[in-house]
């Protein structure tokens, strides 16, 4: 990581290491939240400033933490950091707060942020860590909408249904009904319908990686950056 | 550097990184508890008014409220929050938080707001586990179903009529969703139940009726 590679941070994290699409890391609030649009956003988001404190905070003291408490702290940093944007969505998102409920306390739980500390933010100097966060946060929130899109866009027939919820009343007229009179197909709401959505979405991506020439090897940097931790 | 005084220096900066964690946590809770209580009182507030007209009571609704426990009328064996709207002293309506236990998944949060009379002046589901696109269609925002209940009292339609059509009543259910409504059906029916017993008792004490018995 000497070259400061910018440009290799921002592709990792938005496509070659995607979390979700690479890593598979964080699904629970993935496919448990990405049941509309909106709902994925305001998930993406929370989670996006989450990895970005953490990862800043921990790329600022790793000199200072010994090796065999690291971890323990890398987890104090994230649940306050956590703790902290929940209390401060429920004083000023209170709407969405509501919506996201339980998922927000969970971000804790998303091993895509305790991965990226460990894996990156305690290796890298500040402004590369925050970076990488930005990305990975980007790349996670990125897919967390196209899912909550499609699966709002195939089950209700709508696209940013409750977007003034986090826009404001500016964006109270964004609600789109894109099919008239639809019945619904409710597979795609219910939690089947994140799996196979987030199946296709993975192949697709993989199909769009097997057609592009060979330059570097996706799975090999994906495999020297996937942390020991479990999958919850 | 001896080990003993490694895992000391170690265990000094995790207490120092907890107290730090558990300070910054502390200071936004102060800076944001009033903000966090005022959102959830006027979210209640909202959601109070949607089914009692504000200008019907000049009383404090949030704040004058008593808990009460009816496992048999009210659907849980914990103490239900009753909100009693007044107009110059004098009761205007109650509005309880009953709950249907028997959901197709679980319990049913209600509000139901009674006036002095005994009639209906709304439903509300407050939070549910049914079915996406089967049973949610008790919520006001995808059918008018809740709306049925306005006006209705425990004279209107008569006892053997408070069933969902089914069962032979007077209320539509749902296709492929019947135990959902049926539930609520009877879970407002047992509230009116409920009122109509306990009604000067609901409106006169500051403390729950039945709890206030056993316990002194």
């Amino acid at each position: 990581m000497s070259g400061r590679n910018y440009g290799k941070v921002c592709r990792d994290g938005l496509w070659n290491n995607n979390q979700a699409l690479v890593a598979l890391l964080g699904m629970c609030p993935l496919l448990a939240v990405s049941n509309t649009l909106m709902n994925g956003l305001g998930l993406g988001l929370a989670t996006t400033l989450t990895l970005i404190c953490s990862n800043t905070i921990i790329s600022l003291i790793r000199k200072q933490v010994p090796d065999e408490v690291r971890l323990p702290v890398f987890v104090l940093i994230i649940a306050s950091v956590v703790t902290i944007i929940e209390l401060c969505m429920n004083a000023y998102f209170h709407e969405l707060y509501k919506i996201l409920g339980i998922f927000i306390p969970l971000i804790v739980t998303n091993c895509a942020i305790i991965g990226r500390a460990e894996a990156f933010a305690s290796k890298n100097p500040l402004d590369l860590a925050a970076l990488d966060g930005l990305m990975m946060g980007l790349g996670f929130t990125s897919v967390l909408v196209l899912l909550g899109g499609l699966r709002e866009l195939i089950g209700s027939g709508t696209l940013f249904a409750q977007i003034h919820l986090m826009l404001g009343e500016a964006a109270t007229g964004w609600e789109l009904t894109i099919i008239d009179d639809y019945s619904g197909f409710l597979l795609a709401i219910l939690p089947p319908g994140a799996f196979i959505g987030l199946g296709l979405i993975i192949a697709v991506k993989n199909i769009i990686d097997s057609r592009q020439p060979q330059k570097s090897s996706p799975k090999e940097e994906a495999a020297t950056f996937a942390p020991q931790t479990e999958n919850i | 550097m001896s080990n003993s005084r490694q895992i000391t220096a170690a265990a000094i900066i995790l207490g120092l990184f907890s107290l730090a964690g558990t300070g910054l946590v502390s200071i936004t809770h102060n800076a944001t508890k009033e903000r966090i209580a005022a959102n959830e009182r006027a979210v209640l507030l909202d959601r109070l008014n949607a089914i009692l007209p504000p200008q019907l009571y000049d009383n404090d609704i949030v704040e004058d409220t008593l808990k009460t426990t009816s496992q048999e009328y009210l659907g849980s064996n914990k103490p239900v929050t009753v909100y009693r709207a007044r107009s110059q002293g004098k009761p205007i309506a109650a509005v309880l938080t009953p709950v249907a236990p028997d959901g197709y998944n679980g319990n049913i949060q209600l509000l139901v707001a009674v006036l002095y009379d005994g009639t209906v002046a709304g439903v509300r589901v407050i939070s549910h586990h049914e079915t996406p696109g089967l049973g949610d269609a008790i919520e006001e925002s995808r059918s008018d179903w809740v709306f049925n209940f306005n006006g209705r009292s425990l004279k209107n339609p008569k006892a053997k009529n408070w069933q969902v059509k089914r069962d032979g009543g007077l209320f539509d259910q749902f296709t492929g969703a019947t135990i959902t409504p049926r539930a609520i059906v009877k879970a407002v029916y047992r509230t009116l139940l409920f009122f109509s017993e306990n009604r000067e008792k609901l409106f006169a004490a500051s403390e729950s009726p039945k709890k206030s018995e056993a316990e002194s």
